[in-house]
C-alpha cells in the first residue's frame, strides 16, 4: 500500500509540475499588452503619400539628412524599407489599378510581445507601459539577432559607425513626447488626419467602427490587432492587405511561441544528461575492471 | 619534411634529443631544425605560398574592418543582417567541431578504447573550431569589444542566443582544459595533466550537455524568424533537433576529413599506432555517421509531413532543397555505407567530405540562400566579406597545422616516466649514431628505414 501511495504522489507530483509548465506557458502567450498602452491607428484610404510624417521624423530624432528632399515624389519609384538614417518610409502600391494609389508608412510596429525584445541576449530592449519599444544602446553587443527575428524588418544597423555602431529604429518619439503623453511627431504632423494617436484598446474600437459604418470604403480586417500577438500600431486598408506590401501570412502568436520547444527542453538536457551519462560511464566502468583494460593502462599513463 | 627525416633528422617525439639531452622549447618549437632549416622547409612547400597569397590580400582588409567598420568589409544589409562570417563562420563551423564532445564521449563515458589514438585529435578539431568560430563572431559584431556583456553586464536569459553565448564561452573553455593534457605533456608539466585526467568525466559529462545544448540552440535561433527562414528549412518543433543530429556526423565526418588529410600531408607525424590504427577507427566513425545521417534525414522528412509542407518540393526552393539532401546526406550516407560494408577506404572517405559539404550547405541554406526567401532580391556577399572569411579559415589552417606538427596529438608523447629504458635506448642510438649501417632503435626514423 505504501509503495501505492508513493508512487501515486509522485504521478499527481508530476502531473502538477507539467501543468503548472504548461500554464505559464499560456499566460505568457495570452499576454495582450499593457492596458494603458498608447497606439497609433493608420487609415491608408485617408494617406495621400505627402511624405510630411517622415519630414517631421527626419526631425524630431535629428537624423542626417535624406539623400534627396522629402518632396521628390520619385523615390515612390522602388519600395523603400526603414534604414539608419530614416525611422518612417512612405511607399505607393497599386499605382494603376483602380482605386489606386495606396500609399502605406512604415515603421515599427511596437508589437505588445516584441520578437526584437525576446531575441536580445543583453535585454537591450524594453515595452514600456506607455506602449513603445525602447533600445539601449549603451549595452548592445551589436549580434544583430533583433533585425533577424523582427518579424517586419524594421531595426536598422548603422554599419557605417566604426566605434560605436546600433540599432536604429523608430521609438515612438519616446523621451521626446510620449512619455509626457505627446503623440509621436509623424501623428502631429499629417495633414490628412490619415494617423490616429490613442490608446490602442481605443484604437482597435475605433477601426472596427469605421468599417462598420463605411464597409465600401474599408477591407474587413484591422491589421496589427492579432498579428504576432498584436501591435500598437494598427492599420486601414481599402483593400486586401498582401496588396498593399502587408506580410499577411504572419501566425496571431508572438514570435516567441516558435522559440518556447526549444526553451522548454533545456531545463531536461540540464537536469537528465549528467545523471544518464555518468551512469552509462560507471556502467562501463565495471567491464573494464572485470578485463583489466583501460583503467590500468590510464594510470600508467597519467603517472 | 620527409625529405629532411630520410636524410637523418629524427622528430620531436620525447623530452629529451638523441644524445640524452634534454629539449629545449625553442628546439620543440621548430621541430628538431634549426632555425634556417626550418625556413627552407616552410619555403618549400607550396602550400605555403598560397597561404602568403591570401594573408598578403586578407590580412588588410581583416585589420580594415576594424578601422573602416561593417559597412566597408561586408554588404552591410538590413535585410540580411547575417552575412558570411555568421552563415559560414559560426553556423557552419561549429557543426563541424561536435567531433569533441563525441570522441570524448565514446572513449571516456562508453570506454571505447579502441578509438583512443584519434581522440586528441577529434577534441583539437573541436577546439580550434570553436575557436574560430568566435574569431568570426568577433569579426561580425558591431561592437566586439562588448562580447562578455551577456556575462557580466546585462543579461537577457529569454533569448536563445545568451544560451548560446553562456554555452560556447563554457564549452570552449572546457575544450581547452580536455586539449591541455597534450599541451603539458608537451612542455613537460606532468602535474598539469594528472590535475586535469582526474576532472576528465566531469568535463566530458558537461561537454555532452553544452553541446547539445547549444548545437541546437543555433537552430533555435531561426525559430524566431518563422516568416524569412524558407519553410523546407524551417520547423518550430524541429529546428533545434535537425541542427543537433546533422552536427554529429558533420563533426565525425569532420574528423575523418581532417585526419586524411593528415594522414597524407603529414604522414612523418602520425605514428604507428595511428597509422595502423586509422583505417579501423575510419571505419568505426563512418559507422556513427550513417547512423546520424539516417537520423537526420529521417527526421527532415518527419518535419516536412509533420507541418505538411510537401507542395514546397515542386518549387524552385523544393528543387534546391533536394539538391542539398541528395548530394550533402542521401549520397555521403550511400557511400559511406556500401564503403563500410566492401570496406572500401576512399569510398568512405568521399562520402565523409560529401557530409562535411552538404552540413555546410545546409546552414548556408538556412543563414542566407534561402533567407528572406519571400523578398525579391537575394544577397550576394561583396568580395571584402568573401576575402575576409577565406582569411579567417586560412589562419584557422595554420594553426590547426601548427599545433597538429607539435603537440602530441597524432602521435604518443614519449614519457619522461621511462627514463630506465628510453634514455638508454637513445644512447644506443647515439652511439650507433655514426656508423654506416644504422640499427633500427624505437624512433621514427628508424621505423621508415625499416619499411
Amino acid at each position: 500500500m505504501k509503495r501505492r501511495n508513493f508512487l501515486k504522489a509522485c504521478l499527481i507530483g508530476g502531473a502538477t509540475i507539467s501543468l503548472g509548465k504548461t500554464n505559464k506557458g499560456w499566460a505568457s502567450g495570452s499576454f495582450e499588452g499593457y492596458p494603458e498602452a498608447m497606439g497609433v491607428l493608420v487609415d491608408t484610404t485617408r494617406c495621400i503619400g505627402c511624405r510630411s510624417c517622415e519630414a517631421a521624423c527626419n526631425k524630431e530624432q535629428s537624423l542626417p539628412e535624406p539623400d534627396t528632399s522629402f518632396d521628390d515624389k520619385s523615390v515612390f519609384q522602388a519600395e523603400r524599407r526603414t534604414t539608419a538614417k530614416a525611422y518612417t518610409v512612405v511607399n505607393e502600391y497599386e499605382k494603376d489599378k483602380p482605386g489606386g494609389p495606396v500609399y502605406r508608412k512604415m515603421q515599427c510596429n511596437h508589437c505588445n510581445e516584441p520578437a526584437c525584445l525576446t531575441s536580445c541576449f543583453v535585454n537591450a530592449y524594453t515595452k514600456t507601459k506607455e506602449g513603445a519599444v525602447i533600445y539601449n544602446s549603451k549595452v548592445c553587443v551589436g549580434c544583430r539577432n533583433c533585425m533577424i527575428a523582427c518579424p517586419f524588418n524594421v531595426p536598422a544597423y548603422d554599419y557605417e559607425s566604426v566605434t560605436n555602431p546600433i540599432i536604429k529604429k523608430c521609438i515612438l518619439c519616446y523621451d521626446t513626447r510620449l512619455k509626457v503623453g505627446r503623440p509621436p511627431a509623424c501623428v502631429d504632423i499629417c495633414p490628412k488626419e490619415a494617423l490616429t494617436f490613442g490608446h490602442r484598446a481605443d484604437l482597435v474600437k475605433i477601426a472596427h467602427e469605421r468599417i462598420r459604418a463605411t464597409p465600401d470604403r474599408y477591407h474587413d480586417h484591422v491589421y496589427g490587432e492579432k498579428e504576432v500577438g498584436g501591435t500598437s500600431w494598427l492599420y486601414l486598408a481599402s483593400t486586401d492587405f498582401s496588396k498593399v506590401g502587408f506580410d499577411t501570412t504572419m501566425a496571431n502568436e508572438p514570435i516567441i511561441s516558435n522559440v518556447k520547444e526549444f526553451l522548454g527542453m533545456v531545463p531536461m538536457v540540464l537536469t537528465i544528461w549528467p545523471a544518464l551519462f555518468s551512469g552509462i560511464h560507471l556502467l562501463s566502468k565495471k567491464n573494464a575492471h572485470d578485463e583489466h583494460g583501460h583503467d590500468t593502462e590510464s594510470t600508467q599513463e597519467d603517472r | 619534411m620527409k625529405k629532411m627525416i630520410q636524410h637523418g633528422l629524427v622528430i620531436v617525439d620525447s623530452p629529451y634529443q638523441e644524445s640524452g639531452k634534454k629539449r629545449s622549447i625553442m628546439d620543440k618549437l621548430l621541430l628538431g631544425l634549426t632555425p634556417s632549416q626550418y625556413l627552407l622547409q616552410a619555403f618549400r612547400n607550396p602550400f605555403n605560398w598560397i597561404l602568403a597569397l591570401i594573408f598578403a590580400v586578407g590580412i588588410p582588409l581583416l585589420i580594415g574592418r576594424f578601422f573602416f567598420g561593417l559597412a566597408w568589409a561586408t554588404s552591410g544589409s538590413n535585410d540580411y543582417p547575417w552575412g558570411l562570417f555568421l552563415g559560414f563562420g559560426l553556423f557552419a563551423m561549429v557543426p563541424l567541431s561536435s567531433s569533441g564532445f563525441q570522441l570524448g564521449t565514446a572513449c571516456e563515458i562508453f570506454g571505447r578504447h579502441d578509438l583512443e589514438p584519434i581522440e586528441r585529435l577529434a577534441l583539437l578539431n573541436g577546439l580550434l573550431g570553436y575557436f574560430f568560430a568566435v574569431v568570426y563572431l568577433m569579426a561580425d559584431l558591431g561592437q566586439p569589444w562588448r562580447l562578455p556583456y551577456p556575462m557580466v553586464v546585462s543579461f537577457g536569459p529569454a533569448a536563445v542566443l545568451f544560451l548560446v553565448a553562456w554555452h560556447v564561452s563554457t564549452y570552449l573553455s572546457v575544450q581547452i582544459l580536455e586539449v591541455s593534457t597534450a599541451f603539458f605533456e608537451w612542455i613537460g608539466f606532468p602535474a598539469g595533466k594528472r590535475g586535469v585526467r582526474r576532472i576528465t568525466l566531469g568535463l566530458t559529462v558537461s561537454g555532452i550537455i553544452l553541446s547539445t545544448l547549444h548545437q541546437g540552440a543555433l537552430g533555435a535561433l531561426f525559430t524566431y524568424a518563422p516568416g524569412k527562414v524558407h519553410p523546407l528549412w524551417y520547423s518550430s518543433s524541429f529546428q533545434w533537433l535537425h541542427f543537433f543530429v546533422s552536427s554529429l556526423p558533420g563533426g565525425l565526418c569532420m574528423v575523418i576529413a581532417v585526419s586524411t588529410i593528415a594522414a597524407k600531408t603529414m604522414a612523418w607525424r602520425g605514428d604507428r599506432r595511428f597509422r595502423e590504427n586509422l583505417d579501423k577507427i575510419t571505419v568505426t566513425l563512418a559507422k556513427g555517421a550513417c547512423m546520424g545521417l539516417a537520423t537526420y534525414i529521417t527526421i527532415k522528412l518527419i518535419a516536412i509531413a509533420h507541418d505538411n509542407k510537401w507542395s514546397y518540393i515542386g518549387s524552385g526552393w523544393g528543387q534546391w532543397f533536394l539538391v542539398e539532401i541528395m548530394l550533402g546526406f542521401i549520397l555521403p550516407l550511400g557511400l559511406m555505407a556500401y564503403g563500410v560494408h566492401k570496406n572500401k577506404m576512399t569510398v568512405i572517405r568521399l562520402g565523409a567530405f560529401a557530409t562535411v559539404f552538404g552540413v555546410v550547405l545546409n546552414r548556408l541554406n538556412t543563414a542566407i540562400i534561402t533567407f528572406n526567401w519571400k523578398l525579391p532580391h537575394r544577397e550576394i556577399p561583396p568580395w571584402r566579406e568573401v576575402l575576409i572569411s577565406i582569411t579567417i579559415f586560412a589562419i584557422y589552417i595554420v594553426v590547426y597545422r601548427f599545433i597538429l606538427y607539435r603537440l602530441p596529438i597524432l602521435y604518443k608523447w614519449k614519457l619522461e616516466e621511462e627514463p630506465a629504458t628510453a634514455p638508454a635506448a637513445v644512447r644506443v642510438t647515439a652511439a650507433v649514431r655514426n656508423e654506416p649501417n644504422r640499427v633500427p632503435v624505437g624512433s621514427y626514423k628508424s621505423m621508415t628505414e625499416l619499411e
